[in-house]
């Protein structure tokens, strides 16, 4: 007995010893998205660029990557050298000073070419804190062969009204299928990402000039009534409780008619290995309701430096390779133009290559465009964001609103109840946090 | 006519306690299944159970992009070393609290108990700033450490509850033979408490195993045990169900497999504690 744990101690303190590096190690902070994981299997052509650097990568799912790197981030840790954040955490953090600003990407790196409203997104005061590795708005993807047996035709800027009677005429509740799938899970960046949205069509916002909360006012009341009743008449059972994810297999199994998400959704919705109806699916702006906003969003995925990193030059050395134009041919080269992260630079827009792959890559572009987070909603707001307001105490109200939303349309509570629920825990933060009184 | 009645009772009990032990199954069951599906199919409504396209293309994808022997050895090490240095820690701590017994015996037992009230949540910056201090970062010996702390309550109210089983009468016989306290423990007490020891090594290993909280925060690479493992496979853009039931059943086998051999002394463990 002794020996064994004699034997058993001795080779863990053997196994405990780290060995040591002698070159530059970068240790990147990402999420699991399809276009990270294609860059992480592309790393080789970076080392091979770049011999005394060498890369480790902490993949992580999106809440818990945000706790980890928020931690780490405040206490100055100095854990990651390269992070993968929203453009809802740039302006924050590069405001607290977290961030390193972004000034030696290189003489090709080409910032003017870098999309306009991305680059907006990513900047503070001119400078840009974060380069933007896939960006992405979200559209109407619907189902060409659902619509041209009902006679109907989908306009490029569809209207809420046209969207609603196309919703209701395609719902076939017998035959399993669906006039609309729309987001109802939880979360500020679930529902709440597509009602913001939404709201903004139809001229309401998350704040007042002076912060006030505004969900007491008409414009939110029309937004989730409408949104409620539709997806009563029209949405899959158990939309409370639907993401992302839970609707890209509902629509991809042929069960939707029309589904409003994320402009990345368009390349596995036609891809035919994942997608029963790839050959059938078009796409169309986010409606509106004449106000002058559609209802979609603006994010992207960015790579950013944290102070803390001891390695900057090789981190900014990373960055700029990551996001790079050559890197969009390099991933053209190894996996075909359909695989290139989307939503970040014109010249991809441009690239006929390119647009004969992807039939969705003029409405992604639109989209984008026409999503301001500087001036996200019809009415004047305080804040930067077009489906959140960029400031830290929104992930909290966001997820609250968004539960009581929710509860809205599981039909546990009424449109009301919600709207009153949201304003009252909204105004408890907002005075908490200092900003009104 | 009363014997035919407690067959009865005995077969409808059995089918009762298998079709609750199949419910409390069924999960992983599942997770096993999945992890054999395309991910198509692991999504599909209405679900397939048996009658799929059975591949075993997730293994090769969760092979071909993450080290699983890296994860796993960490974990193996983490777990290993922390229910270890928790044993050397809580035999002595757990015999004195069983065999000399103070006025403060039970406060202290109580205070311990009430640092596992306290979510963890609430001290990982205090935590993380001493380990950014002292350079434990992703570091396992770190890991080791904070899961020995976190766990060490429990194997000593299990320690002391074997301990209190165990009569004096035997303890007192050998303290005549002339043995000291050093000798006592190791060959009188602790033979007879090999069975207690064993259950409270397995369930302090099948904890670290599973601790998901600190080894997440405390760890990026170097240290990374297979928790990080399987939360690197869950996507919020794309579907993903089939390769994390893949992570997932290739980080739960080890340990289920070592649960399956053990199972006697862990219910025994378990129980044990329950009762007192």
């Amino acid at each position: 007995m002794k020996h064994v744990l004699g034997a058993v101690c001795g080779a863990s303190v053997l196994l405990l010893a780290v060995p040591a590096m002698a070159e530059t190690t970068l240790t990147i902070a990402t999420v699991n998205n399809g276009d990270m994981i294609r860059m992480q299997g592309l790393t080789a052509e970076f080392t091979k660029k770049n011999p005394d650097i060498s890369v480790k990568w902490v993949t992580l799912e999106e809440n818990v990557l945000r706790q980890r790197v928020t931690t780490d981030i405040a206490t100055k840790g100095g854990q990651f050298d390269v992070l993968t954040i929203g453009t809802y955490e740039v302006p924050i953090w590069a405001k607290k000073g977290w961030l390193v600003p972004l000034a030696n990407l290189g003489g090709d790196y080409d910032v003017a070419d870098l999309l306009p409203r991305i680059k907006d997104a990513v900047s503070v005061d001119g400078k840009l804190y974060a380069a933007p590795f896939y960006g992405e708005s979200s559209m109407v993807m619907y189902r060409t062969d659902l619509f041209e047996k009902a006679g109907l035709k989908m306009p490029e800027k569809p209207a809420w009204d046209f969207v609603i009677d196309a919703a209701k005429k395609l719902t076939d509740k017998s035959a399993g299928t669906y006039g609309i799938c729309l987001r109802g899970k939880a979360g500020w960046g679930e529902n709440m990402a597509f009602l913001s949205a939404m709201a903004n069509s139809y001229g309401a916002r998350w704040f007042d000039e002076k912060w006030e909360p505004q969900f007491n006012t008409p414009e939110w009341k029309t937004t989730l009534t409408t949104y409620v009743n539709l997806m009563k008449e029209a949405g899959p059972p158990g939309a409370s409780s639907n993401g992302f994810n839970e609707n890209l297999a509902l629509f991809n199994a042929g069960k939707c008619a029309m589904w409003i998400d994320a402009t990345v959704a368009a390349s596995f919705v036609t891809n035919p290995k994942d997608s029963k109806v790839a050959d059938k699916v078009g796409f169309a702006l986010a409606p509106n309701t004449g106000l002058g906003k559609n209802a979609n969003w603006l994010w992207a995925w960015n790579l950013a430096i944290p102070v803390g990193s001891k390695k900057m030059e090789a981190a900014e050395k990373f960055i700029a390779w990551a996001t790079s134009k050559d890197y969009t041919k390099l991933v053209a080269s190894k996996e075909g133009w359909a695989n290139v992260p989307p939503g970040t630079r014109t010249s991809l827009y441009k690239n006929d290559e390119y647009l004969k792959v992807a039939p969705f890559a003029k409405l992604t572009l639109a989209s984008i465009d026409a999503a301001d987070p500087n001036k996200p909603t019809v009415k004047p707001v305080p804040y930067v964001g077009v489906q959140y307001a960029a400031i830290p105490e929104f992930q909290g109200i966001g997820t609250q609103v968004g539960q009581q939303f929710s509860a809205a349309l599981a039909g546990s509570m009424t449109v009301d109840a919600a709207l009153t629920a949201a304003q009252s825990a909204t105004e408890r933060e907002m005075k908490r946090a200092g900003y009104i009184k | 006519m009363a014997r035919m009645a407690t067959t009865r009772r005995v077969v409808i009990s059995t089918a009762v306690a298998w079709l609750f032990g199949f419910l409390i199954f069924f999960p992983i069951l599942w997770m096993v299944l999945a992890s054999f599906k395309t991910e198509l199919e692991a999504f599909a409504i209405p679900p397939s159970f048996l009658f799929f396209h059975w591949t075993t293309e997730n293994y090769a994808t969760v092979q071909e992009r993450s080290d699983y022997f890296h994860h796993a050895m960490n974990s193996v090490i983490i777990a290993g070393g922390s229910t270890l240095i928790a044993l050397l820690i809580a035999i002595p701590a757990a015999w004195s609290m069983a065999f000399s017994p103070t006025k403060r015996t039970k406060d202290i037992l109580l205070w311990m108990l009430s640092t596992k009230m306290m979510p963890p949540v609430g001290v990982l910056v205090p935590i993380y700033l001493i380990y950014k201090t002292f350079g434990l970062l992703d570091s396992r010996i770190g890991l080791v450490f904070i899961l020995c702390l976190g766990n060490l309550p429990i194997v000593i109210w299990m320690l002391f509850t074997y301990f209190k089983e165990i009569p004096r009468d035997i303890l007192e016989a050998a303290r005549m033979d002339g043995a000291t306290i050093g000798r006592e423990l190791v060959y009188v007490l602790t033979p007879m408490a090999i069975p207690g020891l064993a259950s409270t090594m397995l369930l302090n290993l099948i904890l670290a195993w599973n601790e998901a909280f600190w080894t997440l925060n405390l760890s990026t690479s170097n240290a990374a045990p297979l928790t990080t493992f399987i939360a690197s496979y869950s996507s919020p853009e794309g579907l993903f169900w089939a390769k994390l039931s893949a992570a997932s059943t290739l980080a739960i086998a080890p340990i289920l497999v070592l649960g399956w051999f053990s199972q006697k002394q862990l219910v025994r463990g378990l129980t044990f504690g329950a009762v007192k």
